[in-house]
């Protein structure tokens, strides 16, 4: 016999203002299977919930309806109130009288009538709901991040910090990222290796922490708490335990000749080589694309010349499997390839650079030892023209987005510039200035009254080589109403930020959705930042906006204190709103599974009496299914139904209202 | 021999009568009739778009259901001005059927927009296509700087195929002319345009400024497809400085006067004594001996 | 659902032009690609920013400034503006404007003399005749004395006919130059 509790709760003015909610109360009292209904303030405060565990004690109550606000609000908070009170949480359901009815009526009457109509079809649902006890998964008690620039460091080390192992997987020869390119910082202009390398070592040194360099992740099976993650170590050609990372293979390999990366393609570097001095793990790799051993059999020099014997021309690609409980995303950006300008030179002058080239000339370990000198000819530039928003803000260029951090690190560019070059002349084209972090501001009036750096709003209309090699720079004063050109030796563009290549491939085998601009998606804009909607995969850093280092930092730590807390059981405990397949009625027509968003459903076989399988049949995996219901609405055989949400109970609801 | 509709338009009868004498003689080379639409009016050019949407349509609007009425489908509009008139009013009409019911109104005609308009690099690019470069056994061996200007260049919905920052509608029939293209970096800047007399400083500045990089970047001489702009960049040659006076003059071809010469045609019968700025002596770069043989 | 609040010339402009002021951000970027904007006594971001503005007395600046005619339509600002906005369309919709208003500047005499004098010899025999069109743009601007020397040059290389070239359905073309008149939307 059911004997079910009716709340209707007033929510301050918010639903008593246009419901009448004694009236409802005394309707709902009425109704079949209701042993008590009353009505009150504010049913979420400590007396309102005080008033339901009562009532469940009092009446003996086998189910709970609160109407009040939304379930997306305090369905939590008032299913715990109903679990202290002895009622198991699922036996309590809530009818919204707040957005689905005060809120978006006026008329009183109408919306009283609706709202008894919304408690009627709650307490037809009650009555049949089952008690249902929480999913409990095992947990792996690992973690993986992917990317090893700043954002992925911080991360490992906070949750090797809180006693968890972590692996690192970083995909180029060494971690660091981008920091690890940069001159110097914003706003406080320290040496940007100065401040990486010591946790660039912490990370390879912590012993919770394992890195995977010149790696990447090839495959993911599994489920928060239990991944599979195939990670392909590509083949270094050098042993690491063996290599003394003395460096003398690099002197002496004949191939010198290969643009560098790492330094924008402005130096060159060897085909065996390390990316940089302070690399971690100080050990090379041979690059086989350009290796004449590699490739055409001949010269290995390298082998000959060290004296460990490290170098291994017979290595090869391993496929490693790890199993990790939580996975944090870190994979970072890289800049737009301006190329696709084609007023500003299409990427076919040289002296068109952009920011990363700049660090780089400006770094005291760059190309050019920290000397500003221009690409074509090696002269020092007299004047330089800093191009901000070249492609965001830009729709015609596909993207609507600011980068964020390219005010500040343009102001940055146009100091280091004006200190190395006391009669140079910077010049800088912005549309707005967006310095909103700690001391940004600043720093930026810094560069323009102390450091002399020449700020003119307005975009740039295009750059073009003069046949005498002048770049001219045809831009605009809008403040004052009038174009502007400047005769440039050397123009720097502050190209967007945008994900790194190959970052939609790894979403994908993640399942984790991306943003039109191929960022990758938080769980809540607001509330969520750090989660996906892939339950154990969390973000960290640029790949989920463009960010500067304090943010990606902070973030990196959110998602550490994230992946600490689920690991920090050694069960994982899940709502168990889940799909149930019925192996007797399932037909095995794999509909649910192909249909499945989240992968949650596979296939089974049906052991017969004797133990050999008699039959192949859909299981849906407790620890992935989100419960959306889509199996269930689609099954033809009617073998599936959602717990919490049962075929009875929703045609019970529809029933009501007939 | 095939026929293609042709619309002159004002400046071709006019200022601009050597591209109608260079083209008419490379359609004669290249076995294709041009056939000139009845009774064809003003396309309205600047002046009715600066002053009257309405007309700036309606005096296209008439030529396109002339020419449509002729039983003409394609219709070559070798000035740019008029191209961009003629290819804008279909696609004006084509996007709204209320402008295009107004304008049936106001033209008492009833245009169905089946007329295609090309402009003169896609015409060239065509004949080349079908083997006028065969028919190019004279080599002009000159260095050209290839301009194009606004309307050949911009307006995207109206000039297709074409890279606006970068266009090359015009190299492939250069270089099988047997120019040099230079590489130079006023091939989109506007010349002044319809400036010519009520803002002549404008001219001499904008297209004294096209010259002066044309000759920085190796060119010995400029070859354009629009009649404007010719006339900007070769009468109005003489107001534009010291540095093109004289033995520093520097000729202004059209693109079917280059095709012409390279087909090893007489020049005046391609206009080019016609030029207010000397283009007879460029007709003496060509090869001394006609080369045998197909390209 | 919400409609941004436009002023009336930004609407008037908008139905003209399919062109939505609000949306530009006043990057600068037309001006800094116009060849014209020496020329002119405003820029073209500064055009586009009265418009959105659009009361009584940035309208009146508009249809009164030199900058509106001394635009050459070349259409730079509308092939590189970021957010895909049509300023050109915008300059060719406030000369109208201007024009039928009577508000043109004096400054740009010259510049809509030259208009006038070419639009009346199409009107008048269907064809723009260099002849009849020098004449009157003469007349109208008073520049009596510019390209003088022109005149014979053109004539003797056969760019400059004594006699018009005319279309034969004249009437044709005339009752056009009249329907476009009435319409004043």
């Amino acid at each position: 016999m059911a004997r079910v509790g009716v709340f209707i709760c007033h929510c301050g003015e918010n639903i008593g203002r246009t419901v009448d909610c004694a009236a409802v109360a005394a309707e709902a009292g009425k109704m079949s299977g209701v042993a008590v209904a009353v009505d009150y303030k504010y049913m979420c405060s400590d007396p309102g919930q005080a008033m339901i565990r009562s009532a469940i004690a009092e009446h003996k109550l086998t189910g709970v309806v609160v109407a009040a606000c939304s379930p997306r609000m305090h369905e939590v908070t008032f299913r715990r109130a109903a679990a202290q009170a002895g009622l198991n949480p699922y036996l309590l359901e809530m009818a919204n009288l707040r957005e689905h009815c005060s809120w978006v009526h006026e008329d009183r009457a109408a919306a009283t009538a609706k709202a008894v109509d919304l408690v009627r079809v709650m307490v037809e649902k009650v009555k049949r709901n089952r008690a249902l006890l929480p999913v409990r998964v095992p947990i792996e008690p690992t973690a993986m991040v992917v990317g090893g620039g700043i954002a992925g460091i911080q991360a490992a080390l906070d949750i090797a910090a809180g006693g968890r192992k972590v692996i690192l997987v970083e995909k180029s020869p060494s971690i660091g990222g981008h920091m690890a390119r940069l001159s110097e910082t914003f706003p406080t202009l320290d040496c940007s290796q100065c401040i990486l390398t010591p946790r660039m070592v912490e990370a390879a040194t912590h012993p919770n922490i394992t890195l995977m360099t010149y790696s990447e992740v090839a495959a993911v099976e599994g489920f928060v708490g239990n991944f599979q993650v195939t990670v392909r170590r590509k083949a270094r050609y050098v042993d690491v335990a063996k290599c003394t990372g003395c460096g003398d293979c690099s002197t002496k390999c004949p191939q010198k000749k290969i643009p560098n990366e790492f330094d924008a393609n402005l130096g060159t570097r060897t085909a065996i080589y390390t990316p940089f001095p302070q690399a971690v793990p100080n050990k090379p790799v041979i690059d086989a694309e350009h290796c004449i051993r590699l490739t055409k059999g001949k010269c290995g020099l390298c082998a000959k010349v060290c004296t460990r014997g490290a170098v291994n021309f017979e290595d090869k690609d391993e496929l490693v499997q790890v199993k990790v409980g939580a996975i944090v995303l870190a994979t970072g950006f890289e800049l737009w390839d301006h190329s696709a300008y084609g007023e500003y030179g299409g990427g076919r002058l040289k002296d068109v650079i952009d920011g990363f080239a700049f660090e780089r000339l400006a770094s005291a370990s760059g190309p050019t030892s920290g000397r500003i000198q221009r690409p074509s000819d090696q002269a020092e530039p007299k004047t330089v023209v800093f191009i901000q928003c070249c492609g965001s803000r830009d729709e015609k260029m596909g993207k609507a987005y600011c980068s964020k951090i390219c005010c500040m690190y343009t102001a940055k560019h146009a100091m280091l510039y004006r200190h190395k070059v006391h009669d140079g002349r910077a010049v800088v084209f912005y549309m707005d200035i967006r310095a909103a972090g700690k001391g940004y501001e600043e720093f930026v009036r810094r560069a323009i009254e102390a450091d002399g750096a020449e700020y003119v709003r307005g975009r740039v209309s295009r750059v073009y080589r003069r046949a005498d090699g002048k770049l001219i720079v045809r831009g605009a004063d809008t403040l004052a109403g009038k174009p502007v050109t400047i005769e440039a030796d050397m123009v720097v563009l502050a190209d967007a930020v945008v994900p790194r290549a190959g970052s939609e491939k790894l979403a994908q085998m993640l399942g984790v959705p991306y943003d039109g601009d191929g960022f990758y998606s938080e769980a809540h804009p607001k509330l969520r930042p750090v989660e996906t909607a892939a339950a154990g995969v969390f973000l960290a850093g640029a790949c989920q906006a463009p960010k500067d280092i304090p943010d990606s930092v902070a973030q990196a730590s959110a998602a550490a204190s994230k992946v600490l807390g689920l690991l920090s059981r050694d069960e994982l405990e899940r709502e168990p709103i889940i799909a149930r397949v019925n192996s007797q009625t399932c037909v095995h027509c794999r509909a649910c599974i192909n249909a499945c968003p989240y992968r949650a459903i596979e296939d089974a076989a049906l052991p017969a009496r004797a133990g050999a399988p008699a039959a192949q049949v859909a299981r849906v995996n407790e620890g992935l299914c989100q419960g959306c219901g889509t199996c269930a609405a689609l099954c033809r055989s009617h073998s599936i139904d959602l717990d919490g949400f049962t075929d009875e109970q929703v045609f019970a609801e529809i029933a009501t209202l007939e | 021999m095939k026929t293609i509709g042709y619309y002159p338009g004002c400046s071709l009868h006019g200022g601009g009568r050597e591209l109608d004498m260079s083209l008419r003689e490379v359609c004669r080379l290249a076995g294709v009739e041009l056939r000139e639409v009845d009774d064809w009016n003003c396309c309205g050019a600047t002046a009715a778009h600066n002053l009257s949407h309405e007309l700036a349509v309606a005096l296209p609007c008439r030529n396109l259901a002339l020419a449509e009425q002729q039983g003409i489908t394609e219709l070559l509009a070798p000035c740019a001005a008029c191209f961009s008139r003629l290819k804008g009013t279909n696609v004006r009409l084509a996007r709204s059927a209320e402008l295009a019911g107004r304008m049936r109104e106001v033209t008492g005609r009833d245009y169905r927009g089946t007329v295609k308009v090309l402009n003169l690099n896609e015409f060239v690019s065509r004949l080349l296509a079908d083997g006028l470069a065969a028919k190019l056994i004279s080599p002009l061996a000159l260095k050209v700087a290839a301009y194009y200007g606004c309307l050949l260049s911009r307006g995207q919905d109206i000039v297709e195929g074409q890279d606006a920052e970068n266009p090359d509608g015009m190299e492939a029939a250069l270089r099988a002319a047997g120019c040099e293209v230079v590489d130079w970096n006023f091939a989109t800047e506007c010349c002044g345009g319809g400036f010519s007399m009520s803002l002549t400083p404008a001219v001499t500045d904008l297209s004294g400024a096209i010259m002066r990089d044309a000759r920085a970047c190796g060119a010995e001489a400029i070859v354009t497809a629009c009649p404007m702009c010719h006339s900007n960049l070769d009468m109005r040659q003489k107001g534009m400085g010291g540095d093109f006076q004289g033995a520093g003059r520097m000729p202004v071809l059209y693109l079917t006067e280059v095709l012409g010469l390279a087909a090893g045609l007489e020049p005046k019968a391609l206009g080019l004594n016609l030029h207010f700025t000397d283009a007879m002596s460029a007709a003496s770069a060509r090869h001394a001996q006609p080369v045998e043989g197909s390209r | 659902m919400s409609q941004t609040r436009t002023s009336q010339l930004a609407s008037y402009v908008s139905r003209h032009t399919g062109v939505n002021v609000a949306e530009c951000y006043q990057c600068g970027k037309c001006t800094a690609g116009c060849p014209m904007a020496a020329y002119m006594d405003m820029s073209p971001n500064q055009v586009m920013r009265l418009v959105q503005i659009g009361d009584e007395a940035a309208t009146e600046a508009l249809l009164a400034s030199e900058a509106i005619w001394a635009c050459a339509g070349c259409l730079t600002c509308t092939q590189r503006c970021p957010r895909q906005l049509d300023p050109a369309a915008v300059m060719d919709c406030l000369r109208e404007m201007s024009c039928k208003q009577g508000k043109a500047s004096k400054a740009a005499r010259k510049i809509v003399a030259f208009h006038k004098a070419f639009l009346k010899s199409v009107e008048s025999g269907g064809r723009m005749n260099e002849f009849p069109l020098v004449r009157n743009y003469k007349l109208a601007s008073r520049d009596f004395f510019s390209d003088v020397a022109l005149a014979p040059a053109m004539v003797v290389r056969g760019k400059l006919h004594l006699k018009s070239q005319r279309v034969r359905d004249k009437a044709e073309i005339r009752r056009i130059f009249a329907a476009c008149r009435e319409a004043r939307r």
